[in-house]
């Protein structure tokens, strides 16, 4: 990634160099913000159909690039193998996650629900530790490292498969919500349980798909990113944070707000690593936070109690 | 067809319901009525699920129904209206009515995005009901429009046809015509008449006499807890408990 340092050297080759700085800068920003979209898209969807703000969502962008290294390395599985296992493994966990954790508890209290989720993060963290391992490690990317030149800025196609799935991933999502009935039936959990449940939906099945689809969200975007950024065991920390961000951002929509809060994130932080400092790469994502919570809760583009989903 | 025995209910110590009995005849238009804090809500919810009472049976032809939770029991052909309406806000008037007709719906998202012959065939199915019961309910001209900016009496409208979607065989209403004015409760007791009509058993919970006695076949009256009475609308009228009950205690 870009490495424009120096504001001298910037002088001198002028504009054109600037400018080609600017785009590497927006390019690499948008493809790990698209990262984050895809994890708060995860966060959005458990949060509308169910209310609960799963912290543990993290752990599954983690999964999904251990997972695939696992059938890769140990089970020798090739790349194209790999990786709808790896999803599949990662959304029973999910499922697994909802039927132990959260189901079993009767008259839950949201302090119970995020207690309970930092809980479950920390136990899922620590077993993929013990089975895997503090390394880190690497996986191949989809297409080979050539990089490609846009404009006087150089991406790998792994950014482009993480723009072209994070697209689909989204595309999808808008189809099963607007369009299909067991989505509609999932909105309807979420803006009235009671009268869902009236017309025969099974709010319990319709939450444990939530967790069902927003694990697999995240093990998607884990293994989309991990050719770039290696996996270990301790990178669900801060992507789910970061993944938390743009669905604030986004006012926990499970569409577009939610996407673009993750884009804007990413691209503030790559332009805010390039041109100020990379030692404030993080910080940028939680002082966007904790400004939207203090001054718009609601979302960036949301009017207060808007519509969600 | 619906057969309520020996239901109670207690609140902490306070007897909500006591040992209340009926049975409901198919294809009637039943009125549970009574002075306020009879427990009809109370039963009403006890009937459709959301409730768990402490004593007693609900028996939907035949079957014990007791206890199921309210998707089940819409599944099995026992839904209700509520009488805070509630709707799905966020969506326009005929996905709620969509919705409502989930529990028909077989096809996955594979196979809706794939556009596989029965899904599509499905989909039409399913839009051109739930069209069809906004029409039969009168507002199929705001399809298009988000429930949540629907005047009150349109929601209500909106809920019974989420009801009627689910192809129900009992339908409870709880305060029908609360809320509503002259025009609209009379234009609602014509649609109960036509819900009738098609067959659909009917059971509601009404202060407004006038339309209680005008379209009902049977009248259970509540009051404290108990069945006080039940009869035709002629007989309850005349019934010296119920007047007392009426006159002595509230209204």
């Amino acid at each position: 990634m870009g490495k424009g340092r120096g504001e001298s050297l910037l002088v001198e080759t002028g504009y054109s160099m600037q400018f080609s700085q600017i785009l590497q800068y927006l390019l690499s920003g948008l493809s790990i913000g698209a990262i984050y979209a895809l994890i708060g898209v995860g966060f959005s969807i458990i949060y509308n159909a169910t209310g609960i703000i799963n912290f543990a969502q993290g752990e599954f962008v983690m999964l999904g690039g251990m997972l695939t290294l696992f059938f890769l390395e140990m089970l020798k599985f090739p790349l194209w193998l790999a990786i709808p296992c790896a999803i599949a493994a990662s959304t029973a966990a999910g499922i697994l996650f909802e039927r132990l954790a959260i189901r079993p508890l009767r008259r839950p209290t949201p302090i119970n629900l995020v207690i309970l989720t930092i809980g479950g993060s920390i136990l899922i963290r620590g077993l993929a530790m013990l089975v895997w391992g503090k390394d880190t490690h690497a996986i191949p990317s989809f297409s080979g490292d050539e990089p490609i030149s846009i404009g006087g800025a150089t991406i790998l196609p792994q950014h482009l498969w993480i723009l072209g799935v994070t697209l689909l991933m989204v595309s999808v999502n808008k189809f099963y919500f607007n369009r299909t009935i067991s989505g509609k039936a999932m909105r309807a959990c979420a803006y009235n349980r009671r009268a869902a449940s009236l017309v025969g939906i099974d709010v319990r099945r319709m939450v444990m798909l939530s967790f069902a689809i927003s694990s697999a969200m995240g093990a998607v975007a884990g293994i989309i990113v991990a050719p770039l950024t290696m996996v270990a065991y301790d990178v669900g920390g801060m992507l789910g944070l970061k993944g938390f961000c743009a669905a604030i951002v986004g006012g926990m929509s499970s569409g577009i707000p939610t996407v673009m809060g993750g884009l804007i994130l990413g691209v503030l932080e790559s332009m805010g690593a390039g041109l100020i400092s990379s030692g404030y790469k993080d910080a940028i994502a939680f002082i966007v936070l904790l400004l939207l919570l203090f001054l718009r809760p609601q979302g960036l583009f949301g009017k207060p109690e808007s519509e969600r989903v | 067809m619906l057969e309520v025995s020996g239901v109670s209910q207690l609140f902490g110590g306070v007897i909500a319901l006591d040992r209340v009995s009926f049975t409901i005849a198919k294809g009637d238009i039943t009125g549970v009525i009574g002075p306020n804090g009879a427990g009809k809500t109370t039963l009403f919810n006890i009937i459709t699920g959301i409730y768990t009472r402490t004593a007693g049976k609900v028996v939907l032809e035949g079957t014990d129904v007791s206890g199921l939770p309210p998707e089940r029991l819409a599944r099995l052909g026992l839904v209700r209206t509520f009488q805070n309406i509630e709707l799905f806000g966020g969506m326009t008037v005929h996905e709620n009515v969509m919705v409502g007709m989930h529990t028909k719906s077989s096809s996955g998202l594979l196979a809706c995005a794939l556009k596989m012959p029965w899904s599509v065939a499905e989909e039409r199915r399913i839009r051109d009901n739930s069209l069809k019961w906004l029409d039969f309910t009168g507002i199929s001209d705001l399809a298009e429009t988000t429930a949540a900016n629907l005047p009150f009496g349109q929601g209500r409208l909106l809920e019974i046809a989420r009801a009627l979607a689910v192809e129900p065989r009992v339908i409870l209403m709880d305060e029908p015509a609360a809320g509503l004015n002259n025009q609209e409760t009379l234009a609602l007791s014509r649609l109960i008449e036509r819900i009738r009509a098609t067959g659909i058993t009917v059971v509601l919970v009404e202060h407004d006499m006038e339309l209680v006695m005008e379209i009902c076949d049977r009248i259970v009256v509540l009051n404290l807890g108990k069945k006080l009475a039940e009869g035709t609308p002629r007989e309850t009228q005349d019934n010296p408990e119920v007047i007392a009950a009426y006159l002595g205690e509230d209204e």
